[in-house]
């Protein structure tokens, strides 16, 4: 039964991985005992299961995803966001509003108007009607200040690292509040603006070298290279 | 009715097909019943009206006096439109020519043009100044299946029933005289389309056919058992091995309708 | 300007440009070369240049045409007024409307289209200069902008045309060539499936010659594949090699 790419080679759609029992995994189809990629990645297998860790995809929405979106629309009764997928989101008044809704004296504008950044979290999503966005929980709502960075969705893991290995290193190393959607839209806040950039640096590195391997030193060796550098600065 | 096909209906002509048969009892390569009659519209230099099942296109042309291409200045010229009129189908709307009837006039164009079924240089009056342009429009009544090969048996039909005044040249001017000839023609182009359903190749498909395949395919060919145009449309695809065996099946349907029709 | 030249193959086998009646123009292609379109491609192959992006899946715009099981998808296929020897209207004409279509019909059975109902997928091509077999070119940039975009595909389409001069089945006819052969056999393949998405024909030949012209296009689609997959890798590949 053999497979014809090693772990983390290339692929391209329409390239044959594997044939024979296997199982198809994420970015990949099954067509007569024989599994083909279906998006330009890496081959990864587990056991009987052949995935490609994609290169590039956009946000499908999923329940339980933490996303951030931009409100683009304010109707009488909630509002639409555009979280960055095929499909815009819709957030209802009766979500945000704590108090019972009254549709012709409240104006939806004053709690959320067009252009802000929230924090959600996706409540219901199929493929009948547009993702239901919640903001009914802590740390979720209206953003204030920031940086806000956009990365391909499938690079979001990369970021995270293992066990969270990665994303709890740079929160460390830049002392910087991240939190990422999995719409691929990040907020950094920081205590200082040289804080923040750092912590922009690493992820953009994340994002342009997300397909080799030994990440995680290099970005941790960048940012306390960095760092040093804006102590020298400061101290001139 | 709605044009959706149901469940049930698309697994019976799967299953009839399996079978070498189809939803009306042809064989898969049976055309319907072809009936054409021509000269029906008399202000219309030629006419034909073809009925191929219930599938009904009635096929005009006008001949007119003008300027050939600056290319072909010996030849006359060939303009070739089609309509899907909206009491054709209830799925034709209103409006400018869409992507379906720009395609279905192409490809009937496609197989008068490439065959060289009319014998342009002899439409030419002043080489370079005068020619005949034969205008040739398709114009579908009723949609049943297979327009492609209606209309451009409507179409051929339509040329071969083509009537063109005669003409003097007095003092530079071509002055139209009384009397007609008949549109020279060299050849008698015939289309035959398949339609792929399930892996099988069925000729002439009907409406609920086309409705359930996966693409279809379309070869003209000229008297000498040529090949002169081919489109394949919808959205699936076609094996190599398909395609030879639709040429193969293609050269000799139109053998046999050329014989039928006396052409 | 408009002479014809006297023969289109000579004695020796060669054609107008030295190439052998098998052989394909000089191809060069680009990936992701515009920052806005979700993916997009750039070829060039003989004097063509053709630019092809894509987006998607996104919004169906108007909504009155989204279809509930599935996406949309939608082709444009328009040449520039520069692009050919007489100026060219920018008007779509009808041979452009065809085109879009036949292209449309050639890349939708590539791609998994059930995966993203209620949106769209448009795909737009500008030929930037016309050098014969500007559908064939289009279709294997235009199937490499989806690939770009990240749209899960069955295959990355590939196509290319073949056809007669002068009493030879040839490989990718030139302009000239097109112009005055005796037949082209534009084809679209689906290689690893070996399945042919794009066929039209258009000229004379007995059913023995369309065979082999239809032998040859596979063969000249399954070369411009390899470029196809090598140009969609370049951007990783790079950077891959820096590192190590």
């Amino acid at each position: 039964m053999p497979i014809f790419f090693e772990t983390r080679q290339l692929v391209t759609p329409g390239d044959l991985i594997a044939e024979g029992e296997y199982v198809a995994g994420e970015n990949t189809y099954k067509e007569n005992e024989k599994i083909y990629a279906s998006r330009l990645g890496l081959v990864e297998t587990e056991n009987k299961k052949v995935s490609v860790v994609a290169l590039k995809a956009f946000y499908i929405p999923k329940a339980e995803d933490i996303v951030i979106g931009t409100v683009v629309e304010v109707g009488f009764n909630g509002w639409t966001v555009d979280i960055n997928a095929p499909y815009p989101a819709i957030l209802r008044a009766g979500d945000v509003l704590s108090r019972p809704f009254r549709p012709q004296k409240d104006d939806l504008s004053q709690v959320l108007d067009m252009g802000d950044l929230i924090v959600a979290k996706v409540a219901s999503y199929d493929r009948t009607h547009d993702p239901q966005l919640t903001v009914g929980e802590p740390g979720l709502g209206k953003i204030t200040r920031g940086q806000i960075l956009r990365i391909t969705p499938t690079k979001i893991p990369r970021v995270i690292g293992r066990k969270g290995s990665m994303i709890s290193m740079i929160k460390q190393e830049t002392g910087c509040n991240i939190i990422l959607g999995l719409n691929g839209v990040i907020l950094i806040t920081g205590k200082t603006l040289e804080s923040e950039q750092l912590a922009l640096m690493a992820i953009h590195k994340i994002d342009e070298e997300s397909h080799t391997s030994g990440l995680t030193d290099r970005v941790t060796q960048m940012l306390k290279e960095e760092k040093a550098k804006m102590e020298e600065n400061k101290n001139e | 009715m709605s044009s959706v096909i149901t469940r049930v209906k698309q697994k019976q002509i799967a299953q009839l097909i399996e079978k070498g048969k189809r939803l009306d009892g042809r064989e898969l390569t049976d055309y319907r019943e072809i009936t054409i009659e021509q000269g029906i519209i008399e202000r219309a230099e030629g006419s034909a009206r073809v009925l191929l099942g219930k599938t009904e296109v009635l096929a005009g042309t006008k001949v007119e006096l003008g300027e050939p291409f600056s290319d072909t200045p010996n030849e006359g010229v060939l303009t070739v439109n089609a309509e899907l009129v909206p009491l054709a189908s209830p799925t034709f709307e209103p409006g400018p020519p869409n992507e379906n009837s720009i395609e279905l006039a192409r490809i009937v164009d496609r197989g008068i043009r490439e065959s060289k079924a009319i014998d342009t240089e002899k439409l030419c009056i002043e080489p370079g100044k005068k020619v005949f342009v034969i205008f040739v429009d398709v114009y579908v009544l009723n949609h049943d299946g297979n327009l492609i090969d209606a209309s451009a048996l409507a179409a051929t039909a339509a040329l071969l029933n083509t009537k063109m005044s005669k003409y003097q040249i007095e003092k530079g001017e071509v002055k139209l005289t009384s009397g007609y000839t008949q549109l020279p023609m060299k050849k008698h182009p015939i289309t035959v389309t398949f339609a792929k359903i399930d892996n099988k190749l069925v000729v002439d498909p009907g409406l609920e056919e086309e409705q359930v395949m996966d693409a279809r395919i379309s070869m003209a060919f000229d008297d000498d058992d040529n090949i002169c145009a081919i489109q394949k449309g919808g959205n699936g695809y076609f094996t190599p091995e398909q395609i030879q065996e639709a040429a193969k099946t293609a050269k000799e349907k139109a053998k046999q309708l050329r014989k039928k029709l006396d052409w | 300007m408009n002479d014809k030249p006297e023969k289109l193959i000579d004695k020796k086998g060669a054609r107008l440009d030295g190439r052998k009646p098998d052989e394909l123009r000089p191809i060069k292609i680009d990936v992701g070369v515009l920052s806005n379109a979700d993916g997009s491609a750039y070829i060039e192959q003989g004097k063509n240049k053709i630019l092809a992006g894509a987006y998607g899946p996104r919004e169906v715009h108007p909504k009155h045409l989204e279809l509930q099981d599935r996406m949309l998808l939608r082709c444009r296929y328009h040449m520039a007024p520069f692009s050919v020897q007489e100026r060219k209207s920018p008007a779509p004409s009808r041979r452009e409307v065809e085109i879009s279509k036949v292209i449309r019909e050639s890349l939708e059975p590539s791609i998994f289209m059930e995966y993203y109902p209620r949106t769209a997928l448009d795909v737009f091509v500008e030929v930037l200069q016309a050098d014969g077999g500007t559908r064939c070119a289009s279709i294997t940039a235009a199937a490499l902008a989806i690939a770009d975009a990240g749209i899960p595909m069955r295959d990355i389409v590939v196509a290319c045309a073949a056809g007669k001069v002068e009493d030879t089945v040839v490989l990718d006819l030139m302009d000239e060539e097109d112009k005055l052969g005796s037949a082209d056999v534009p084809l679209a393949l689906m290689p690893n499936l070996n399945a042919v998405t794009l066929l039209q024909m258009d000229g004379i030949l007995t059913v023995e010659e369309f065979e082999q012209a239809v032998n040859l296009a596979i063969e000249g689609c399954k070369k411009i594949s390899v470029i196809q997959k090598e140009s969609l890798k370049a951007k990783y590949v790079d950077v891959k090699e820096v590192e190590e």
